[in-house]
């Protein structure tokens, strides 16, 4: 188990983690799921909000089991390796809003850093001005962290607070499999309390257990590897560091020769798998999802393996991103493959702002508390 | 004689590593103790004091990784 542990924190476990996810992704493409979307944590989790009726957008509603499975795993992984931490209390409601930012950023978008990421290796070039924007964002979030943005210390809390995200993910898998209907309304729509997409990319899904196993062998990984694509940018820029910017690299190379290999490499920019061709706004969205990411500490991805490791401030974060699906289809604030919508640009700009307020104002008096001296040897 | 001591527990990433490549950065030479509560924040910091040449004692105790750093 050691030289295991070992193994998945060498400069192999990014690598291998990014590996996995670049050929399975894909492959989860081929048997269901969305065009350039085997996995995607923003959507899906928009899709998790749609199926619990936060958004009523009749074509983004299913219970996604990657979701659940991303956090099941983790949670055996850091039982395994006794690496399950109940933690919380580092500014949770700051989380919240950024998870609500950062959703809205990154359906503006549509995709998270890893759908931005697999959407490149599939051949749609839209994905380059997210990936800027993305970088853009995570630049912006260094320069904070350099002036000493912090979020404040997090504490130890009792075991029944690290269980709750993986007794939610236990719920949510209950629903799926149950999916409960309490009746149809006068035109033989369902009322709910679950809506299933019958049309759309909702509808479309690899088959549930090879999904939820997928999900549970990612979520294993990352939790070892600490695969992180947020990470990866931001230690390389900040800090010179390469341990998890070549997993992103792996990821990428991975999914390109699998998607050559599946036949679902088409480049260019029109036409491509729920996306738009506005570049001004694919990066907009980026930036803005970039820098609330940052400023949370990590991808979504990364949100959810921290969520099963029984970190509560990072389950508060993925709350706010259900939330901000919410907002984001309610409000008609997301994009589609028209372009971004009406109201999606202002709602980008009001997040950066609140962002950049975040980043300014959370600031110096964690950092100036952090040094001291102590009795030494 | 008082050894500089990062307190980094409870902080999210990228602090603790970032915060202990700051210092390192500042002291150029002697010794460091960082204290950390996370497996994942000890394996950065591991890491970048590694790469910056920096010699590492770890200790766990009740929860805590206490890294001294000497070069």
């Amino acid at each position: 188990m050691s030289t295991l542990s070992k193994f998945f924190t060498s400069r192999w476990g990014p690598i291998i983690t990014g590996v996995i996810i670049g050929v399975l992704a894909p492959v989860l493409v081929k048997l269901g799921n969305p065009g350039n979307m085997g996995i995607c944590v923003a959507c899906f989790t928009r899709d998790i909000a749609g199926a619990l009726g936060l958004q009523r957008a009749a074509t983004v509603q299913y219970i996604r089991p990657e979701i659940i499975g991303l956090v099941l795993g983790a949670l055996v992984a850091a039982f395994l390796f006794r690496e399950f931490k109940p933690r919380a209390g580092s500014a949770p409601l700051v989380r919240f809003v950024l998870g609500i930012f950062a959703m809205i950023g990154a359906l503006v978008f549509l995709g998270c850093p890893w759908r931005a990421w697999l959407r490149l290796s599939a051949g749609d070039w839209n994905a380059i001005a997210g990936i800027v924007g993305l970088i853009a964002g995570i630049g912006l979030g260094i320069v904070f962290l350099q002036m000493g943005f912090s979020l404040g210390r997090s504490r130890p809390a009792s075991p029944a607070m690290g269980w709750v995200m993986p007794v939610v993910m236990i719920g949510l898998f209950a629903l799926l499999v149950l999916a409960p209907m309490f009746g149809r309304d006068a035109n033989g729509a369902p009322i709910g309390p679950i809506f299933f997409s019958t049309t759309g990319p909702g509808s479309q899904h690899a088959p549930l257990f090879i999904a939820l196993a997928v999900g549970l062998a990612i979520g294993f990984l990352a939790q070892r590897s600490r695969f992180c694509t947020i990470g990866g940018v931001r230690d390389l820029i900040l800090m010179r560091d390469t341990y998890l910017f070549f997993g992103i690299v792996a990821l990428v190379v991975a999914a390109f020769v699998t998607n050559l290999a599946l036949g679902q490499f088409n480049p260019g920019f029109e036409k491509q798998a729920i996306a738009h061709t506005d570049a001004i706004w694919n990066f907009g969205g980026m930036v803005l999802a970039g820098l609330a990411f940052t400023l949370a500490g990590g991808c979504p991805g990364r949100q959810l393996i921290l969520s099963g490791e029984g970190d509560g401030d990072a389950a508060v974060f993925w709350l706010g991103m259900l939330v901000g699906a919410g907002f984001a289809h309610n409000f008609n604030l997301a994009s589609s493959a028209a372009g971004p919508s009406p109201y999606g640009p202002a709602a980008v700009i009001v997040g950066l702002v609140v962002c950049v307020a975040i980043g300014l104002t959370m600031r110096e008096r964690i950092a100036q508390a952090v040094f001291g001296t102590a009795s030494g040897e | 004689m008082d050894t500089p001591t990062l307190d980094a527990r409870g902080l999210s990433c990228p602090q603790p590593a970032f915060l202990a490549k700051q210092k390192l950065a500042e002291l150029k030479s002697g010794t460091l103790q960082v204290l950390l509560d996370s497996a994942t924040s000890r394996d950065n910091v591991t890491r970048i004091a590694r790469n910056a040449g920096w010699t590492i004692v770890e200790e766990q105790d009740a929860g805590t990784f206490r890294l001294v750093l000497t070069k």
